[in-house]
């Protein structure tokens, strides 16, 4: 157990380091740069000044530096917004999406599992077929649509929601709502998918047949083996979930991490899409490992064959 | 890579379950009746959806000439802008002596006739804040949407096919080293590649249209989605040319002394075109998503050109100021959300008809 994790642990930080890596080479071959933006551009004096300042005027030794910097977790100024590192900027939108993806995922898990299992058992009935229309309708309808209309219907119209923002235990219900919808859509599909494979098995059968009751049988028998997909689904899901859903941040005015990513990218600005990035793919890498060493925990057979 | 197991399970269950057997395939009796497409065809929702779908698209392409007039002509009349739906407020006359007096010649006696039909659909779906028709921005829409679905799809399917299927049939060193690249561009954000590609692809793009940044712009918006679509596939048809390989009937063949060349057309290639068309049908609903939330970020389709997504996130952003401009929401995220299902239940049910194994398992 303790190898696997060590050998997970040391090619994620490969995978990081790959992914660093492709990250800055995608952003240096990028035309434009953080210096040129907005109205009037600065005489390029100034330019050269700053680009020696940042160390950018040599691709190498930025790499370099900022590499240096993001080991001891000091990812550097950002270019666009004055006054910020990307410490900084990290340290204020990050927790604010760790907490809203944590309650979208457990709210997908604690809605979605439960619907599977039941549409599973239930095969063919009125609740199957309802909860898989409302699961087509999770992965169809875009969550701009769905946060609107929620924020129409509970905030505009019966009163009991704030319109949006950050701040208050208020704020957080419709915005972890919409985010969870798409995750709560695969997770009762693939969990619906994972436990009619495993109520057609053998050992349910041979539970069954020894008189254990339906009810465990279904729930801990058969569910620990359906739960398997919904795991694997979940390591990525949550890293998603965690580094901020854009689309959801701008329909309630969440100050997440996600507007980040596409704020950084559209600016050019080097320092905050590498280190946003990184944030995102040390969340991925953490998960996966987290994933892989449950995976093991559940079904102990997999670690013979890792 | 740690992260390649990781990521194989997390994909479609069906095509990782599809391990080469299908009913042709020795040993295995077929589970239904039928070849793949006749399957297909008797599936009772791919059959509605299949219809719904047709009429979008005769429906778009009928009133194409009209919608082509007509989809960026601006009343910005009082009486005209927010115009409800079904609620008529320009007479004919006047809307021709305003249209045609500004985009060219005329139109014929029998045009005429067509477009006063034309004209009274043009207030079905309500005016927008520029008083133009939103019944003929959906539809040019819908075909934008569909456009950029299927031409992302195309992308993925060729770069993913055959990413795929050179990593399996090099073999060795090569096959890791692809397949690694594949895991490491998976770690990347989503958004932020197709960002980056956008920004990257823009300059040379629009130097190729010289001048029609309109074309270049949809150009850009599907080669950037497409080009990060194609990861999933790359790694389902190289499970699949693996499983191939090792498959009895392939033995059999090399066995008695076809070559590999012939083993790859007569037995490998036929055998990845369920996994291909099941994959490049579930990427087009995903592609038309994802042009939806650019959009709605604000670099997906550029205006005036509409799109579904386009007008779906100009409708949120109207609704949010004044809740009464219902049906500029309700019409286009309409339209979306059918043919996002829709595009959905086909990808469904080719998977079915293709795997048969697992429509046990699958949506309906």
């Amino acid at each position: 157990m303790i190898a696997l994790i060590v050998r997970r642990l040391l090619l994620g930080i490969v995978t990081v380091a790959c992914i660093y890596a492709l990250t800055f080479v995608m952003v240096i071959s990028l035309p434009g740069n953080p210096f040129q933006q907005g109205q009037h551009n600065i005489p390029p004096e100034a330019e050269m000044a700053l680009r020696a300042r940042y160390s950018m005027d040599n691709n190498w030794l930025y790499f370099q530096e900022f590499l240096a910097g993001a080991v001891r977790l000091d990812f550097g100024p950002t270019f666009t917004y004055n006054d910020w590192t990307c410490n900084q900027i990290i340290a204020s939108a990050l927790p604010v999406s760790i907490l809203l993806g944590f309650l979208a995922i457990m709210i997908a898990v604690l809605i979605g599992v439960p619907v599977g299992v039941l549409s599973a058992v239930k095969r063919g009935s009125w609740f199957d077929v309802s909860s898989l229309s409302l699961v087509l309708l999770g992965i169809s309808v875009p969550t701009f649509v769905t946060g609107s209309a929620l924020l129409i219907v509970f905030a505009v119209c019966l009163q009991v929601a704030p319109v949006g923002g950050w701040g208050t235990l208020g704020h957080l219900p419709l915005p972890a709502l919409t985010l969870s919808l798409p995750f709560m859509a695969y997770i009762a599909r693939l969990t619906r998918t994972g436990m009619l494979d495993a109520l057609g098995s053998d050992f349910v059968r041979t539970a069954l047949a020894k008189g254990a009751s339906p009810r465990a049988v279904v729930w801990k028998h058969a569910l620990k083996v359906a739960f398997l997909p919904v795991l694997s689904f979940l390591g990525p899901a949550a890293a998603q979930a965690m580094t901020g859903s854009f689309v959801v941040e701008k329909v309630f005015g969440v100050p997440g991490i996600g507007q980040h990513f596409v704020n950084a990218a559209l600016n050019r600005d080097a320092g905050l899409i590498m280190s946003t990035v990184l944030v995102f793919s040390t969340l991925l890498v953490a998960f996966n490992l987290i994933v892989d060493v449950l995976y093991t925990w559940i079904d102990p057979r997999i670690s013979e064959s890792v | 890579m740690g992260m390649q197991s990781d990521n194989e399970r997390t994909e479609p269950q069906a095509l990782a379950r599809a391990d080469g057997s299908r009913p042709g395939a020795p040993g295995k009796p077929a589970a239904r009746y039928g070849t793949p497409w006749r399957r297909f065809a008797h599936n009772r929702l791919t059959q509605v959806s299949a219809a719904l779908l047709t009429v979008f698209v005769v429906t778009s392409l009928v009133t194409l000439p009209f919608s082509l007039r007509w989809y960026n002509v601006q009343e910005l009349d009082k009486a005209v802008r927010h115009t409800p739906a079904f609620s008529p407020v320009v007479s004919y006359g006047h809307y021709v002596q305003r249209v045609t007096g500004r985009s060219g010649p005329g139109l014929s006696a029998q045009a005429e006739a067509c477009g006063s039909v034309a004209h009274r659909a043009s207030s079905w779906f309500g005016h927008d804040d520029l008083g133009r028709s939103l019944f003929y921005r959906v539809l040019p829409g819908f075909l934008v949407s569909l456009g950029i679905g299927l031409a992302a799809a195309g992308i993925a399917v060729v770069i993913g096919a055959t990413w795929g299927a050179v990593a399996a049939l090099t073999g060795g060193r090569v096959d890791l080293l692809m397949m690694r690249i594949v895991d490491v561009i998976y770690g990347l954000p989503y958004i932020l590649m197709v960002i980056l590609l956008k920004i990257a692809l823009t300059r040379p793009l629009t130097a190729l249209f010289a001048g029609h940044t309109k074309y270049a712009d949809m150009v850009i918006l599907f080669l950037a989605i497409g080009g990060v679509s194609w990861l999933t596939m790359a790694r389902v048809i190289r499970g699949q040319v693996l499983s191939l390989r090792s498959q009895p009937f392939v033995e059999a063949a090399r066995a008695s002394g076809a070559g590999s060349v012939y083993i790859l057309r007569q037995h490998v290639l036929p055998n990845l075109v369920g996994p291909i068309i099941t994959y490049a049908a579930l990427v087009i609903p995903q592609a038309v998503l994802q042009e939806s939330f650019l959009s709605f970020l604000g670099i997906g389709v550029q205006q005036p050109t509409p799109s579904l997504g386009r007008l779906a996130a100009d409708g949120v952003e109207a609704v949010n100021t004044f809740v009464g401009y219902w049906w500029l929401i309700t019409f286009p995220c309409a339209i979306l959300v059918l043919t996002l299902i829709a595009l959905n239940f086909i990808g469904d049910g080719l998977r079915d008809a293709f795997d048969p194994k697992s429509s046990e398992a699958m949506l309906v």
